[in-house]
């Protein structure tokens, strides 16, 4: 991988700095007007950057609409999934066996499963990461809703909390951390495989990745990489805020009580 | 279902089969390739991952590793292999992506299975005088088997997920076949391919499993030892988050 030149350049006692075909090194060669790179086909090319900004900004939507359609969608399924695991112990066995198997067939071959079924279209990629999803996000809500103390719900119970009011006012907040670290690692792995889709064109930044591959154009797939994991690390980030926010008992108390339900979610992050 | 019965065709025509292009020279490169790297990134991560665990450091870095390898898109990498200087160099793009991808869940499970060895087992060993090495391969070694064999697993269904999405930046295996496809709009042809594919993958985890279960140094006592202190949870745990880092590709 190379480096923006004024590292490379400074490395080198003067006189010796190696020849560049895209031309002579001059300070502002990466600057304003320096289309040099596009010529020289570099790795980092500023040229780049702005000539096709708009489809980078195209692109970068088109993984972040698909990104968030499958982690919300996943959700949307695994919620109901875990609730019905958690009462049927044979259907979490039943649905946790399935999800695994799913998770083991890579992700080129369930997204050619699923296009007979979807045509070529956004849906095939979107189902595919749902079903991807669904693995860590069930598996977590459980483990989430597993740790809730036990003499926590007696004490609801005893306050006259029915199903519903426990489940949403007690069981859902005490299993937020844990569920919010699902929510990571979905997110996170969704961003990353959402790449893959570009073998039926609805990749976001993989599209970029795979023309880039087909033109030989090493500055498109350099960006296009290098934005894919800064979006994985920007939602993340994102989402661990949100869970500080939401659940503001875990911060202060977090040495006073070294209770069983911080456990699962640094377990599950790490 | 038009698609299936397409797929199945395209199946069972002997001329899918045969030569440069069929399922077994596909296949046979498939496993060969996720063969050697499976056991090129053994040799790499295993060793750092038993001394860092035995010395007891380096825990962030084995940590952070896995969320790393989650992060960057197998895809992206292929390809940056690809066009970079070693592009030209036949299948050493696609080694190496493998080798990198397998490298986090064989060092962070093979890591934590250390550190999380029974102190008080090791404790004993080290009363008992036995040294270092001594410890390492008596003691530390076979309490954590189950974690090693976890991240053996995940290694093994991550190499195979990537060696498919090598097809799509040029190398060989059997996501050619589905690539082929996609080119040709074949629809059979590119369900009959991920049928394969998704077979392979299955029948890998199924042999690590065996594997696993075959191997196993504590087999038959560690039934007694999951029932009284609760380490079938801690495995389950352990299994949910090796499954997280495995599959990403």
């Amino acid at each position: 991988m190379s480096v923006p030149w004024s590292v490379t350049a400074a490395a080198w006692p003067s006189g010796q700095v190696p020849a560049d075909p895209g031309g002579p090194w001059v300070p502002q060669a990466a600057g304003p007007g320096g289309s040099d790179c596009l010529v020289a086909n570099d790795w980092i090319c500023g040229a780049y950057l702005r000539t096709r900004s708009h489809e980078l900004l195209d692109a970068t939507v088109q993984h972040i609409g698909i990104t968030v359609a499958s982690v919300v969608l996943g959700l949307l399924i695994a919620f109901p999934l875990a609730l019905l695991a958690r009462r049927r112990r044979a259907v979490a066995g039943a649905v946790l066996g399935l999800t695994t198997v799913l998770y083991t067939i890579p992700s080129l071959a369930m997204f050619a499963l699923l296009t007979p079924v979807f045509g070529v279209s956004v849906a095939v990629v979107v189902t595919g990461l749902v079903l991807y999803s669904l693995t860590i996000l069930v598996r977590n809500i459980l483990t989430g809703l597993d740790a809730v103390p036990a003499e926590v719900r007696e004490a609801a119970r005893g306050m006259g909390y029915g199903p519903v009011r426990m489940l949403f006012g007690v069981e859902l907040p005490l299993a937020l951390p844990a569920l919010v670290a699902g929510i990571r690692i979905a997110t996170v792995s969704t961003v990353a495989m959402t790449t893959i889709g570009s073998v039926v064109g609805f990749g976001g930044l993989g599209n970029l990745i795979a023309s880039g591959l087909e033109g030989f154009f090493k500055a498109e797939v350099l960006t296009a990489s290098v934005l894919c994991v800064l979006l994985a690390v920007a939602a993340d980030l994102l989402l661990m805020t949100v869970q500080r926010l939401l659940t503001p008992w875990t911060r202060p108390r977090a040495g006073a009580r070294p209770g069983g339900r911080r456990a699962p979610a640094t377990k599950a992050v790490a | 279902m038009d698609a299936l019965t397409g797929a199945w065709q395209w199946l069972t025509t002997a001329a899918n089969w045969a030569g440069g292009k069929g399922v077994w020279h596909r296949l046979a490169e498939h496993v060969q390739i996720s063969a050697v790297c499976l056991a090129l990134s053994c040799l790499v991560a295993l060793p750092v991952a038993l001394w860092l665990g035995h010395i007891g450091k380096g825990g962030a870095l084995a940590v952070n590793l896995s969320n790393v390898g989650r992060a960057v898109p197998t895809f992206a990498v292929l390809v940056l292999l690809t066009l970079g200087p070693l592009g030209s160099q036949g299948e050493w793009p696609t080694v190496l992506a493998l080798v990198l991808f397998a490298i986090p869940p064989l060092l962070t499970n093979a890591y934590l299975g250390i550190r999380e060895a029974d102190r008080d087992a090791v404790e004993a060993a080290r009363g008992m005088g036995m040294s270092g090495p001594q410890l390492l391969l008596h003691v530390e070694l076979p309490l954590a088997y189950p974690l090693l064999m976890t991240g053996l697993r995940s290694a093994a269904v991550q190499i195979v997920a990537t060696a498919t999405l090598a097809a799509m930046a040029g190398g060989g295996g059997l996501g050619r076949i589905i690539t082929a496809g996609f080119g040709n709009y074949d629809t059979a042809q590119v369900v009959a391919g991920a049928v394969l594919v998704a077979a392979l993958a299955l029948a890998v985890e199924g042999v690590m499993v065996a594997v696993d279960r075959l191997c196993d140094p504590m087999r038959g006592r560690r039934r007694a030892a999951r029932s009284g202190r609760g380490s079938r949870a801690r495995r389950g745990e352990r299994d949910d988050h090796a499954m997280a880092v495995g599959g990403a590709a």
